[in-house]
């Protein structure tokens, strides 16, 4: 670990009770996601984290408890560090507070982790989809959700399948 | 089967303004099909006569899927979608895909393919300025900028074609180096582009920089704050034209550029005449590191010895048996990664390229997560445009120089 990281390591430690994992220098801090909000708001005030690279998340399904990793990448461009923040959240559900006052970033960050992985932010200001259609059901990134799966029509199944099958019709 | 909704405004209640409820102010949708959206970007406007009052962008036309894709992909296959990601930085983006899966296996790269991957990705550093400066050119009517711009990056697409044989899509570099070595012809290639590329960028400064029409169109448009850059996550040209110097190649140098002496251009006034400023002079920029990295090119491998890693070379399969069983085995199942997650970062023309890779212990990743530049510098759009008019819009949205396939991924 960077010497320059182990004080805002520790403070972190302390006032979360957080746990760290290291690999390949970098730091992940595990917090509870009632606590993101004041540990972001603190990496910014104190420590001049000013840049939230990004904001995604991890699905370890079929995991339940936690199923998500909501995992924030912070960056100070003046001390020149990098710091992961990763909120474990369950399956049952997901729901973490919005960062969007602290970093106005996490406003279309956040509408994409609604849409890939339905994990919901209370609070959001805009909580619609983004990438997918607005009536799409699912959320593709989940570990659950088929990739390229659609339904085989053969002849012998072929009205009983298109009956349910979502395409538009005449 | 889903019925075909009318779209209502209860959708959009929150994000226009009180007087669009009433019918007072105009909702105007630009693109998906505009030519001044560089792409498949829907815009719905809210016009107060010719001014914009609110500027809701709407994005996903060209989602493909590409981060559940490579999910399905072995570390090795899984790059071809990276040259998908953002076309017009084809190069770039395999760098920072191979150096992620470098740090996730810690795989070392011999000197010289690191030499070669900074004079590449500079060389599309210019490719991708060029096409930004062409259409920005174009969308402000300066219609020959395009085809000079087109004409210079159309030696650079040769060179790529002649190292990789293919002009856009190149999955040249390849983890643990890069895919063979360059051609005899490369170096004179390269040669001929630095010694008139210069020379060349005089000569658009002498069609734009201080062209009185040019400036009209540029000047204290956009404005964009430090910290409302900041906040918005912005980064690259956009960031450093708004005062912030950070640069990933100085602040945390990979692929050996610290050895490169160059500088960081900056401005302050944070307008898209600033932006301007700012890419055209990282083109000087960006030829100067190419023409350092070629002059100590060194000689030696370009692909990391470590067979548990990269397939050994063609002549070795036919005496070794251990090579064969390497080569077999690594492109049947691929190679294993541990079980952890890295996220490494690369400066792309846009801004920061980040990767957020997580390995299960297998030969496939778990989860790759792309961080693109381009989809937090368009977040800040909607900030930036209000209070000008619509034909200022078209602007400042091509000094943000957005690439649709680098957003919707």
């Amino acid at each position: 670990m960077d010497k320059k990281l182990e004080p805002i390591v520790k403070a972190i430690q302390d006032k979360f009770s957080a746990t760290f994992e290291e690999f390949r220098d970098e730091v992940h801090l595990f917090v509870k996601p009632e606590q993101i909000i004041d540990a972001l708001t603190l990496l910014r005030d104190e420590f001049n984290f000013e840049l939230l690279s990004a904001l995604t998340a991890t699905d370890y399904w079929p995991q339940e408890t936690p199923r998500f990793h909501v995992i924030y990448q912070l960056t100070s461009l003046v001390k020149n560090l990098s710091v992961q923040i990763r909120v474990p959240v369950n399956g049952s559900s997901p729901n973490v507070p919005t960062a969007t006052r602290v970093y106005s970033v996490a406003n279309w960050r956040e509408r994409e982790l609604l849409d890939m992985f339905g994990i919901e932010f209370d609070g959001h200001p805009d909580p619609r989809r983004i990438l997918s259609p607005e009536d799409m059901e699912g959320h593709p990134l989940r570990k659950d959700f088929p990739l390229g799966y659609e339904e085989p029509q053969f002849t012998f199944n072929f009205d009983e399948i298109d009956l349910r099958k979502p395409y538009a019709k005449e | 089967m889903s019925q075909i909704e009318e779209v209502s405004l209860d959708k959009f209640k929150h994000l226009v303004s009180e007087r669009a409820l009433t019918g007072e102010t105009m909702l105007l949708n630009m693109g998906p099909q505009h030519p001044s959206t560089h792409g498949v970007l829907r815009l719905l406007l809210e016009l107060d006569g010719e001014i914009i009052v609110n500027c809701i962008p709407d994005i996903g036309y060209l989602h493909t899927g590409i981060e559940k894709n490579m999910e399905a992909k072995t570390y090795q296959k899984a790059e071809v979608m990276t040259d998908r990601l953002d076309y017009m930085n084809t190069m770039g983006n395999n760098l920072a895909y191979v150096m992620a899966v470098e740090k996730l296996v810690d795989l070392d790269v011999p000197v010289r393919a690191q030499a070669l991957r900074v004079i590449l990705t500079e060389l599309q550093r210019i490719a991708s300025h060029l096409v930004w400066l062409g259409t920005s050119g174009l969308d402000l009517a300066a219609m020959s900028m395009f085809l000079y711009c087109f004409r210079e990056r159309e030696q650079i697409l040769d060179i790529f074609e002649l190292v990789s044989g293919q002009r856009m899509m190149t999955t040249y570099f390849r983890p643990g180096g890069v895919w063979r070595d360059v051609p005899v012809e490369f170096e004179k290639a390269v040669r001929d582009f630095i010694k008139i590329f210069p020379k060349r960028v005089d000569e658009y400064e002498t069609l734009l920089t201080k062209n009185p029409l040019f400036l009209d169109r540029m000047l204290s448009i956009g404005r964009l704050s430090k910290e409302v850059a900041l906040s918005y996550g912005v980064t690259g040209p956009m960031l450093r034209a708004s005062g912030v110097d950070w640069d990933l190649r100085k602040a945390r140098p990979y692929c050996g550029y610290e050895q490169y002496d160059f500088n960081v251009p900056t401005r302050t006034e944070g307008d898209t005449y600033a932006r301007y400023l700012v890419r055209v002079q990282e083109l000087r920029e960006s030829i100067k590191i190419v023409e350092q990295a070629l002059n100590k090119l060194p000689l030696g491998p370009v692909r990391s010895s470590n067979r548990k890693f990269v397939t050994p070379p063609r002549s070795e399969i036919g005496v070794s048996m251990e090579s064969l069983i390497h080569h077999f085995k690594l492109w049947t199942e691929g190679f294993p990664a541990p079980k952890a997650s890295i996220y490494s970062a690369v400066e792309s023309p846009r801004g920061e390229l980040g990767l957020m890779l997580e390995g299960d212990g297998g030969p496939k990743p778990y989860r790759v997560h792309l961080r693109t530049p381009s989809f937090d510098n368009l977040g800040v759009l909607s900030q930036i445009v209000k209070g000008h008019l619509v034909a200022d819009l078209v602007a400042i949205l091509s000094s943000t120089d957005i690439v649709l396939g680098d957003i919707d991924r």
